[in-house]
């Protein structure tokens, strides 16, 4: 509850704020990085917003993470450093993608697990249609 | 006085509610004939109540009455009448107000309908009494829209401007049509266990039909709001409330299907009734998460925690009485018919597999993030990459075997002369993926996969409507809301794929390039709209030396909520939009300017207005069939 207030509280300071700043991206010259650093981006969550990425948000903390990806990328580090990086400074919850670890597998799974489970009982069912019309 | 009116009509809709459980439920006994006229008779005066005190609550919004305490907390004078009147439902306690009132009309039509005979429209009744009840102690214990304040303020809070938009205030009422029409269909569920009655599915199957229409034209209406508002050009951020109208969209399109099968063949009987339940299930949780104030989005307005709980204690009810009911009747019913392995009916299962498999990811995407953390305390997101390697292959599997079923008869199918008949279809498919690798730059396997099958399902589509002039409206409303699923796919393709854009810093006279358009940035000035002040950007786009036209996207700022909003400006020839947001003030005349180039947009909504239009056309046909029918139905034998 305490961190849904908190969010709710970042919003709406956000909303309120009166001309947020919109750090205009400083862009790569080269268009591979630039291409690199706005995938990378759309991968990273602006943390105080509405399940935006930095990619997208408007907020000024996410400007500064644009910033620091793109320094990142400057200094030649790989994208999953960059990715390390941010997670050890910020938790998982950064990243758009959850990882894949124990805590993780069922929220992974449970799609594909439902679709193997359908495909079997279809099998039966059809078998036992198809046997009770012989 | 008015507003105590208000209370007073909400307790004895209450009442009714309750008498309407009680008498409808003794009433689904074939002898108790009284019972039964009780039961239409309070579901008519329930729902005359609960418009009553819509029409109190109303009546205080559109005069501004800040005595009520809702009023003055998400009204102002200043705001225009529209969005006096859909304030009512831009809040918490009046959006549920709506949700029973909704409630109270679906009650109402059953009463009036009599579909499927006396006794099962008797215990659907007395369901939807349970339901109506339940919300009503909700709406008057933890969110009464009537409660006063003293002394009454001078001046309102307004209503959030995000939520003063023409798309805003009907998305609201669109998708409580979509949601609690599930309740129709969970209620005459629960009712057939109850009497043991066969019919129910066809009894429904309006009610399902004006669900799903109505969730598919609310999430659509959903979406363009979030594209042509929010400012940063995606129509669909995965966002939980947007899952929220997803998951029952999925399972109700899975019921449709399923539902058919039950009502022509008599198979698949209690996976329809587990499916019904799902339905409203996933309506409920929609309701929760978006009331609870576990979320916290524009939409999440709610953050009262004893709300939540009621909800929950509401959501266990519901679905554990309906499963235990399941779980105590289902065996008493008829086993399945018998089919082939290829017929309409093993397709019509594999549908159904995967839109549960698509609800699932939905599903475990929106609430495992939440279970995670109130159980661990881990913190993760679960962002469009999840949905996009889950949801998206789901789905596309399932696109690839939608024109087949139609092609299959019930029972027994021909698979060879299905795929022979569906040629044209796939050379149609060949061609828009040749036409996609031909035009389209970056060539990508998706984007050409895409309209590979979108061709597919529109070709296979055209095929059904020619082949079966004259033939059932069945079919033909099928075909055309398949169409639609192929026509939203190339806009989904077209603007995640090829979406080109550009932020810039502009002074007055400056150019900009955003894909294929030039614009030239001519200075902002202000403006004054009815309740917001703006800062007016005139954009003029560019052919050569010549305007070709003026966009005027503006900066909005709304003093009596203190707040600001970006108003977009789209310009599109219906197959691509250019799509502008004005950003920040950077002084000395310099302003930001976000501009996207989005290829085949407007296909997204125009796809689901033709889904929601079969859908319409499948209603129509039932509708005009009924007509037909000779009017009274004898009561099934005990």
């Amino acid at each position: 509850m305490k961190n849904s207030v908190f969010k709710v509280g970042a919003f709406l300071l956000l909303m309120l704020a009166p001309a947020v700043a919109v750090p205009v991206a400083d862009t790569f010259s080269n268009p591979a990085m630039e291409t690199r650093a706005r995938a990378l981006q759309r991968q990273l969550r602006c943390l105080v917003c509405q399940g935006e990425s930095i990619d997208e948000s408007r907020s000024p903390l996410a400007g500064d993470l644009r910033h620091l990806v793109r320094e990142q990328m400057a200094a030649g580090q790989s994208d999953q450093q960059i990715e390390d990086y941010l997670v050890a400074r910020y938790g998982d919850f950064i990243l758009m993608k959850p990882p894949l670890q124990p805590d993780t597998w069922l929220l992974w799974l449970a799609p594909f697990l439902v679709l193997g489970a359908g495909g079997a009982i279809v099998w039966l069912v059809v078998k036992k249609a198809a046997s009770k019309g012989a | 006085m008015i507003g105590e009116l208000g209370q007073l009509a909400l307790c004895f809709a209450l009442a009714l509610s309750l008498v309407m459980a009680v008498s409808g439920l003794i009433g689904a006994r074939a002898t108790a004939a009284t019972a039964r006229g009780i039961a239409n008779g309070s579901a008519m005066g329930m729902l005359v109540f609960t418009l009553l005190a819509f029409g109190v609550l109303t009546y205080a919004f559109v005069t501004s009455d800040f005595s009520v305490a809702l009023v003055a907390d998400h009204s102002s004078t200043l705001k225009p009448l529209v969005y006096k009147i859909s304030g009512v439902w831009g809040n918490h306690e009046g959006s549920m107000l709506l949700w029973v009132l909704v409630l109270a009309i679906y009650a109402g039509l059953v009463a009036a309908l009599q579909r499927g005979g006396a006794r099962l429209t008797s215990a659907a009744l007395g369901v939807q009494g349970l339901l109506a009840a339940a919300f009503f102690l909700f709406i008057i214990f933890t969110s009464n829209p009537f409660l006063r304040l003293d002394p009454i303020p001078f001046e309102g809070a307004g209503l959030t401007p995000l939520l003063q938009d023409p798309g805003l205030a009907l998305h609201p009422p669109m998708l409580y049509i979509g949601y609690v029409g599930l309740s129709a269909s969970f209620a005459y569920a629960a009712a057939a266990m109850l009497v043991g009655e066969d019919g129910w599915a066809r009894a429904a199957r309006p009610f399902m039909l004006i669900a799903w229409i109505a969730l598919t034209c609310g999430i659509a209406l959903g979406s363009w709001w979030a594209y042509y508002e929010l400012g940063w050009g995606g129509f669909w951020g995965w966002d939980p409330v947007e899952n929220a109208s997803l998951m029952p969209w999925l399972v109700a399109t899975a019921l449709l299907h399923s539902a058919l099968a039950t009502e022509r063949t008599g198979a698949f009987r209690t996976w329809t009734l587990l499916l019904a339940i799902a339905g409203f299930s996933m309506s409920l949780i929609g309701t929760f998460l978006v009331r609870s104030g576990v979320l916290s989005s524009v939409h999440a307005f709610a953050s009262d925690p004893t709300r939540g709980f009621f909800i929950m204690v509401l959501i266990a009810l519901a679905i554990g009485g309906a499963l235990a009911l399941f779980a105590w009747r289902a065996p008493t019913l008829q086993g399945g018919a018998s089919f082939e392995p290829v017929s309409r009916d093993t397709t019509l299962l594999l549908n159904n597999v995967f839109l549960v498999a698509a609800c699932t990811c939905v599903f475990v995407g929106t609430l495992y993030p939440l279970v995670l953390d109130a159980v661990s305390g881990t913190k993760i997101s679960v962002g469009p990459p999840y949905f996009a390697i889950t949801f998206a292959p789901i789905f596309f599997a399932l696109l690839l075997l939608v024109p087949l079923g139609p092609r299959l008869a019930w029972k027994r199918g021909d698979l060879k002369e299905a795929v022979r008949a569906l040629y044209p279809a796939m050379g149609l498919a060949g061609i828009a993926a040749l036409a996609v690798l031909a035009i389209a730059s970056p060539r990508t396997v998706a984007g050409t996969a895409a309209f590979a099958v979108a061709g597919w399902l529109i070709g296979a589509s055209i095929l059904d409507v020619r082949k079966r002039k004259g033939a059932r409206a069945a079919a033909f409303a099928a075909a055309v809301a398949h169409a639609g699923l192929g026509v939203t796919l190339m806009g989904v393709a077209g603007t995640t794929i090829w979406r080109s854009e550009a932020l810039e810093v502009l002074s007055p006279g400056q150019l900009m390039t955003v894909g294929p358009y030039t614009l030239r940035f001519d200075g902002v000035t202000q403006v004054a709209g009815p309740n917001y002040t703006a800062d007016r950007a005139h954009i003029a786009l560019m052919d050569g030396a010549k305007v070709k036209a003026v966009l005027q996207p503006e900066h909005r700022f709304y003093p009596a909520e203190g707040q600001d909003m970006t108003d977009t400006a789209i310009r599109t020839t219906g197959l691509r939009d250019l799509y502008l947001a004005l950003g920040d003030d950077r002084g000395g005349g310099k302003f930001t300017l976000r501009a996207y180039v989005s290829p085949l947009a407007p296909l997204i909504w125009l796809g689901g207005l033709v889904m929601a239009l079969g859908g319409m056309l499948s209603l129509w046909g039932r509708l005009r069939v009924r007509a037909g029918e000779p009017a009274a139905q004898a009561l099934p034998a005990e």
